[in-house]
């Protein structure tokens, strides 16, 4: 057992755990977060998705002690003072779910994917999010989600630079 | 009248808490409960604010017992509140196709009240009527019709006491948007709400059985309806985006402890010893628990119970004979095997014959003939089964996805020898149904364990585990063989398939789960299986029709156990139907539409729900929207590497009927098939939420489409070796189409009659894909693929084989 500090969406915590426990297990059962939920614990499906120091990562196979003092952002942190994130936004405009159980992972992997190249290309998009599976197959309106996500944040950076020159 | 016993206790207990005094003494002298409070006071999780749609959290249980709520009251259905919201009250779940939303939209329609002042609760076994869950697509098709007939009938009563309070009679009363006014004198009006508000209808509805329930009201011509056929956003969907949702993989119980299987490493091992002293060190252990072959391993904390899972020592001893044939040798031991049974046709018969097949067969200038195989596919569900049981007060209460949480409840209450009315399931969102959660595994073995520690238990499967031992589509063989006349018209058809369906199991059995195959409870017999026919409409006027059965050499504790996969039969055989059909059409060098058209065109004989004129409707619909260019397969041969073609399959589904196209690219070299569009027209009569509507016919087109070039259940002689995403490869963002049409057709004679039926939409686009798939990959190649999935070895196999 280990002394472990986690900062997860905003907030420290302290926590007196095994440090190879998987970080979806401390998220989960110890925060009581349910964005992030285990599809394979094999870091294969990413419905476990978390972002872990601005990088999408598989918080399933990620030992707790490697997430130590890092910024966690998880599904419930993507929204900011009530205003949800343009990625949820675009989903909630495009209907994507069916079951949804995957959808934390689309979502924050979109996330990463969108933070990393604002503006991908139909490939981009396929390769970014190639391994974040859904068994509802909703993958042709994910795509649509992320691009209309794409515009949504372009237009919220071109009002953002308005304001600044205002 | 409902039996004051069978009000549930805990809607007494709200009473109790209710500020409002007169109110309650109102409601203990009419001795009659009220639940327009109960959800929310209960600590129900279920209950979906009117706008904003969020859920309220889970709460401690109280406690039973958990009586059936009568669905022969109105207020088992539908509370009014004062302030002039309703809840509705259903006995369904969604598995993420929006029939939630649907419902709504109907109750809300039928009841004239705005949609977005409704909300809807379901598939709590104390709190809603038993409408069986989920199944078969019969949300709209069969459900849909008490909860209007119900909705009409509150509207009327509402609508009387609106009459008496004005002193004018109904018909001089308007009603919109939850308010009823006088015609003569729009300043006389009343809401529903300030008539009934967080009271009872007191209205016993009449019905044989919960689909015939009924009031004195009518419902709604279509033409009346105004929330049915708009698409107002699923409510479901804000809380699955923005991580709000209580799933029920989140359900938390004071005192709760974690548990994993341990199954066997073959196929019907026996255990033989256990040694506890492996796990007994370890932190957090409780408690192994076993009973026949059944292994479980209790712990504090989840990290803890997948360890000692992982560590525990069990001997098991390895059957004498092989479980199964490997899935290599599959189709040919089912073509060699005796079958258990024959499928009896409509007539009873052992086979469904029509005119004289051999004599036209002999007589027929072209026979062709073709053996397709389909292989066992799996659910594979992105979550692994699970389940939380609370044993507190000497009840279960048992919060799971269970699509079918009714069955679910009984089944566990016999399983444990329970009275029914102890033992309540609380239904809540998961991963994907699709028939897997027709038989919840994890909420049976949740409610043993938790019964046998005591203590809530949280049980979750591994993905290993999910993998290998989820229920199973069955595997297919066919032979067919098809008479062609000088002219190129289909003149005699026989088709002749086997399914290993033999042992089917049921729904939430309490000797067919597999907990209770490994502890060795099993019926006398298991279930005979069974698949019918092509479900088209063709005209051919002598035809055979023979499906049988086979059994795998193991029968139970099997992780090939077959059960209800999307549309549990439909993507096998349409797809040997609808490959042959193509296989026709090229050997009578006719356009694959056109000779679809063909023999559906050469009879005018239709059913009751016109699903000729309709077959012929989607076929056009499809065709149009495609720009499909008339000509036979296979496509005159290209040059590169590339080759692209495009395919048609169609069918009905029950009364809902599709056709599809698929245009496919082949890479000659690799044998890699993407599928570059995908176009579908789709008939299921009347749609109540088209956008929700067509984002399930897309999902249910790739899930045909995972299942034609991906799925497949790899085993050898002792286990199932497909156990991963790796060893079992799905669908994937890359493989997504560039291009998806959907084209609601309504191809009803009378598209405008006030009685357009509302049919089921949650399987019938799956059945075709594959057909559609494999035809395009013969028109872009000339090559016929007949055995199941079109993955890249195989189809590069295939062309090679082809150009030798």
């Amino acid at each position: 057992m280990s002394q472990i500090t986690l900062q997860v969406n905003g907030k420290r915590h302290a926590l007196e755990i095994d440090p190879g426990t998987p970080l979806l297990y401390v998220l989960r059962n110890d925060l009581g977060l349910r964005g992030p939920r285990f599809g394979c614990g094999l870091g294969q499906c990413g419905s476990c998705t978390v972002i872990l120091r601005g990088a999408a990562v598989r918080s399933c196979v990620t030992p707790v002690s490697s997430a130590q003092g890092a910024e966690i952002t998880t599904l419930e942190g993507l929204a900011q003072n009530g205003k949800l994130h343009p990625v949820q936004q675009a989903w909630i405009e495009e209907q994507v779910p069916q079951c949804g159980f995957c959808q934390n992972g689309q979502i924050m992997t979109a996330k990463a994917l969108l933070d990393r190249n604002p503006n991908p290309s139909d490939a981009e998009i396929r390769k970014g999010m190639d391994g974040t599976l859904c068994r509802c197959m909703t993958y042709y309106r994910i795509q649509a989600a992320i691009k209309r996500a794409a515009q949504l944040m372009a237009a919220a950076r071109e009002a953002a630079d308005r304001e600044v020159v205002a | 009248m409902t039996n004051f016993t069978k009000v549930p206790q805990q809607v007494e207990e709200v009473l109790e808490r209710q500020p409002d005094a007169s109110r309650r003494d109102f409601l203990k002298k009419s001795g009659f409960l009220v639940v327009s409070f109960s959800a929310a006071a209960m600590g129900h999780s279920l209950l979906l604010a009117p706008a904003a749609g969020a859920q309220a959290a889970a709460a401690s249980p109280p406690a039973g017992p958990y009586p059936d709520p009568d669905f022969r009251q109105l207020d088992s259905w539908i509370v009014i509140h004062q302030d002039n919201t309703a809840t509705f009250y259903v006995g369904k779940t969604d598995g993420g196709q929006g029939t939630g939303t649907a419902f709504r939209q109907i109750m809300s329609d039928e009841l004239d009240i705005p949609f977005e002042k409704t909300s809807l609760i379901m598939g709590a076994t104390d709190i809603t009527v038993d409408q069986g869950g989920s199944g078969g697509s019969d949300a709209l098709e069969t459900d849909g019709w008490p909860m209007r007939r119900v909705a009409a009938e509150a509207r009327r009563v509402l609508l009387e006491m609106a009459s008496q309070r004005f002193g004018v009679p109904v018909d001089q009363l308007a009603v919109s948007g939850g308010v009823i006014t006088v015609k003569a004198d729009p300043s006389r009006n009343v809401t529903y709400g300030e008539l009934i508000g967080g009271k009872r209808f007191n209205v016993t509805l009449t019905g044989n059985n919960i689909n015939a329930t009924t009031g004195k009201a009518p419902i709604k011509p279509v033409q009346e309806l105004k929330i049915v056929g708009q698409s107002p956003q699923r409510y479901d969907i804000p809380p699955k985006v923005d991580g709000s949702l209580h799933w029920a993989v989140d359900a938390k119980a004071p005192g709760m402890v974690h548990a994993r299987n341990v199954r066997p490493p073959w196929a019907g091992a026996k255990l033989v010893s256990i040694d506890e002293s492996s796990v007994r060190h370890l932190p957090g252990f409780i408690k192994v628990v076993s009973k026949g072959n059944y292994v479980a391993v209790v712990c504090e904390r989840e990290e803890q119970a997948i360890r000692a899972a992982r560590q525990l020592k069990v001997q098991w001893q390895k059957p004498a004979a092989a479980a199964f044939p490997g899935s290599e040798d599959l189709f040919r031991y089912m073509r060699n095997a005796k079958p258990t049974s024959v499928v009896r046709a409509r007539s009873g018969q052992p086979q469904e014959l029509v005119g004289d097949p051999d004599g036209a067969m002999a007589k027929a200038a072209k026979v062709i003939e073709a053996a397709y195989d389909y292989p066992f596919q799996g659910h594979t569900a992105l979550g692994p089964a699970h389940a939380m049981a609370d044993p507190s007060d000497g009840q279960m209460t048992i919060w799971s996805n269970d699509m079918k949480a009714y069955g679910l409840r009984t089944g566990v209450a016999a399983f444990l020898g329970m009275a029914r009315d102890r033992v309540r399931v609380i239904w809540q969102e998961g991963p994907q149904l699709y028939g897997r959660t027709a038989a919840d595994d994890a909420g049976f073995e949740a409610a043993y364990l938790a019964k046998e520690i005591g203590r809530p238990v949280r049980m979750q499967w591994m993905r290993h585990e999910e993998t290998a031992w989820d229920v199973k589509g069955p595997a297919f063989t066919f032979n067919l063989r098809g008479g062609l006349d000088a002219q190129g018209n289909l003149i005699a058809l026989e088709y002749h398939a086997r399914t290993a369906d033999y042992g089917h199991i049921g729904y939430n059995e309490p000797d067919t789960v597999l907990i209770a195959q490994l502890m060795g409870r099993r019926p006398a017999q298991p279930e005979p299986g069974g698949a019918s026919g092509p479900s088209e409409m063709y005209y051919i006027p002598n035809r055979r029709t023979v499906t049988e059965v086979v059994s795998m050499p193991l029968v139970w504790e099997s992780p090939l156990r077959t059960g209800n996969l999307r549309d549990p039969n439909g993507p096998q055989t349409t797809f040997a139907g609808e490959s042959f059909i193509d296989e026709l059409a090229a050997a009578a060098n006719a356009d694959p539409v056109e000779f679809r058209l063909r023999l559906l065109e050469a009879s005018s004989e239709d059913d009751e729900r016109f699903t000729r004129a309709r077959s012929i409707a989607v076929i056009k619909a499809a065709a149009e929207a495609y720009g499909w260019d008339r000509r036979p397969s296979p496509k005159p041969r290209a040059a590169g590497t590339i080759l692209t073609g495009r395919g048609i399959a169609y069918c009905y589904r029950r009364f809902t009927v599709v056709a599809e196209i698929a245009e496919v690219e082949v890479n000659r070299d690799t044998g890699h098939v993407w599928v570059k569009r995908l176009v579908c027209a789709h008939d299921c009569g009347l749609a109540v939420n088209p956008e929700a509507l067509r984002r399930t016919i897309e999902g249910n087109l790739l899930h045909g489409l995972s299942r034609a070039l991906y799925e497949e259940v790899q085993f050898d002689n002792e286990k199932v070796t497909s156990v991963d995403w790796i060893t079992h490869p799905t669908l994937r963002h890359s493989d997504c189409p560039e291009r998806i049409d959907v084209v609601l057709v309504n191809g009803d004679p009378n598209p405008n009659r006030p009685d357009l039926p509302h049919y089921g939409a949650g399987e019938a686009a799956i059945k075709p894909t594959v057909a559609a798939v494999a035809n395009a990959i013969f028109d872009a190649t000339g090559v016929r693929l007949r055995r199941v999935p079109f993955r890249d070895q195989r189809v590069r196999a295939a062309l090679q084989s082809a150009r030798a």
